[in-house]
């Protein structure tokens, strides 16, 4: 068997890549069709609705799966005013960049399709990318509402790439390293390892990063290019069926990969918080006097796959809060915040944090970030024991004199409130 | 493994060669620079299988991410019609194609004449590649980028050790051109202020 594969090398290793290669599509496949479920239904409750309820049961499961149907089977059309070949590879160029930042995100320790040792640029320069699909759909559309709609796109991606950028280097210093697998091994142990505790900086630089990446993925509040009310839906105005599709899939796929991120750089990876690094020490553990276990290997890490999946599912969790929560900014307001706001406040971080590194003694450190640690996480418990005292009210259907759950007559205050 | 490197040479080797060509006999701007994308993402890609990460990232970076999106912007912002074509006259072909086979003719030349380049003969076949790190480092005048050896591709009577070489100045002069073009781009650009008459 052995000598069969290495006799077949180049046979393997294409069979490997091709596979590793199946293994991430169908990741960022499988979350986009979570993500769009998740996001009607954080939409529903944050606007006092319930979301899908009808296909696939009580929590409307398969809603997706039907609107994929839908959009396969949805004529594909491609204006007569459209320069085809640009129409065409527009989508294609679009999903390439977001998926091939999943190349060098590593879901746990070493477990990624290419480790690389400038993983993070890497990531950067390949979702710099995504933006020539869109700006390709919105020229090649023919389309005023497109191009208007693609050339706002490129101005705000392209602007807010520098302070997303200069964020990212932030930690990048912290640790010396711009291998992600680094990075995060460097954050093991304790929750005060994270780098989001690590100084003032780095603090500040994950809300700035966050900001960004949220611009990055035309995330409302900075969803101008699909401005439905001055611009229809602005880039993919032309758009309809598998392609339209494919814009939602990199979108999606970038939300989950700059989440992923700000995970691998500021919220400790695939580390747990509590517990020492999980494949090393399962491994060790499991093995028999000195001899590493693999499959203590593979349980740890497999444990810490899910653990960064779910922190990462935290931040998209929270783009999506922001999104039904906040208006839409104006064009001029989007590119004042990252240009007279976001960029001078992440050179200035930049700066703060090689000084902090350099000119802070040694000795301050630890106290800098326990102290930190315990402010979060006691504000993080008193607003959670809020939340928790805080009577919540179920959605209430405004036209019938029963609730959306039947469960008979509304109380007469609750009633007087809703009247139409 | 080295026929699959083999394999994936000759692919990306193809395509950045057809999608090049292709940039050159499209008329439509916007056209030429995807297919330049094309051509420059193949360029990354021969990187990223010499297993420099370093550099083909930088390539996709700058190239495709900056430059590319400011020419299809810059044709969006300025174009009067919906499809910008450019009209080339037999005089420009006829200057561009002898432009062209002279440099290819005076590449092709001194990559015959001169001796094929060695690889250098203190770094084992299995030493880890280089990382950015090192290249880091002499950038900020902290250590060395270039290996130990001699010259490659130099004539053996001309062969000589590398000197040690630190990049900090370098750099510097770098930025400080940047600096240059981005004030003269500013001064283009600003608002041009009548004068009270």
């Amino acid at each position: 068997m052995s000598e069969w594969l290495s006799s077949h090398r180049a046979l393997v290793d294409g069979v490997l890549a091709v596979v590793e290669a199946l293994l991430l599509l169908g990741f960022v496949a499988g979350s986009a069709v979570f993500f769009i479920w998740l996001e009607r239904k954080v939409a529903g409750r944050i606007q006092d609705r319930l979301g899908p309820t009808r296909v696939g049961g009580r929590f409307g499961w398969l809603q997706t799966i039907a609107d994929g149907i839908k959009l396969l089977v949805k004529e594909d059309l491609i204006p007569s005013d459209a320069d085809r070949m640009l129409f065409r590879l527009g989508p294609y160029i679009a999903f390439c960049g977001a998926f091939a930042s999943f190349i060098a995100l590593p879901f746990a320790y070493t477990w990624v399709a290419k480790p690389l040792s400038v993983g993070i640029f890497f990531i950067l320069a390949v979702m710099s990318t995504e933006v020539f699909g869109i700006i390709l759909a919105g020229y090649g559309s023919g389309s005023k509402w497109a191009l208007f709609g693609g050339m706002r796109e490129a101005a705000q991606m392209v602007s807010y790439e520098v302070p997303m950028a200069l964020c990212v280097l932030v930690p990048v210093i912290v640790a010396g390293s711009m291998d992600l697998n680094f990075i995060a091994m460097k954050q093991t142990g304790g929750i005060w390892n994270w780098y989001l505790f690590h100084d003032p900086f780095t603090f500040l630089a994950f809300w700035t990063y966050f900001t960004c990446a949220t611009a990055q993925c035309k995330r409302a509040p900075f969803d101008l290019a699909e401005a439905e009310s001055e611009l229809v839906a602005g880039f993919h105005t032309e758009y309809s069926g598998l392609r339209w599709s494919f814009f939602f899939m990199a979108e999606y796929g970038a939300m989950f990969a700059v989440s992923g991120i700000a995970v691998l750089l500021f919220l400790g990876g695939w580390n747990t918080g509590f517990l020492p690094e999980l494949s090393t020490t399962l491994s060790r553990a499991m093995g028999s006097e000195g001899q590493e276990s693999y499959l203590g290997w593979v349980i740890g890490n497999s444990i810490n796959v899910v653990v960064f999946v779910v922190k990462a599912w935290v931040l998209v969790f929270v783009q999506m809060w922001v999104r039904w929560t906040l208006p839409r900014l104006r064009i001029d307001q989007v590119m004042m915040t990252c240009l007279k706001y976001l960029l001078p406040i992440s050179c200035v971080l930049l700066m703060g944090v090689s000084i902090w590194q350099v000119a802070v003694h040694p000795s301050v450190g630890p106290y800098f970030r326990y102290g930190m640690c315990a402010v979060c996480v006691g504000l993080l418990l008193w607003l959670g024991v809020k939340v928790v005292a805080t009577p919540s009210r179920l959605p209430v259907s405004v036209t019938g004199a029963t609730d959306l759950w039947n469960r008979g007559p509304i109380p007469p205050e609750l009633a007087q409130k809703t009247t139409v | 493994m080295d026929t699959l490197n083999d394999i994936l040479f000759y692919v990306l080797m193809a395509t950045t060669c057809i999608c090049a060509l292709a940039v050159v006999l499209t008329q439509n701007i916007v056209r030429a620079a995807a297919w330049l994308l094309f051509a420059l993402a193949g360029v990354s890609g021969l990187f990223f299988l010499l297993g420099a990460e370093f550099v083909g990232s930088t390539q996709l970076l700058v190239y495709v991410g900056g430059t590319l999106v400011l020419v299809v912007f810059g044709v969006m912002l300025t174009a009067q019609g919906p499809f910008v074509n450019m009209r080339i006259g037999a005089a420009e072909w006829a200057i561009a194609l002898a432009v062209g086979l002279v440099l290819y003719g005076v590449l092709s030349t001194s990559l015959i004449i001169s001796n094929p380049p060695q690889s250098d003969v203190n770094r084992h076949v299995d030493a880890t590649m280089p990382d950015s790190s090192v290249l880091g480092s002499s950038l900020l005048g902290q250590g060395q980028a270039s290996p130990t050896g001699f010259l490659t591709g130099m004539p053996p009577a001309m062969r000589r050790e590398r000197k040690p070489m630190a990049y900090l100045l370098p750099f510097e002069i770098v930025s400080v051109h940047l600096l240059v073009v981005l004030i003269g781009a500013a001064y283009l650009a600003r608002a041009k202020r009548r004068r009270a008459v």
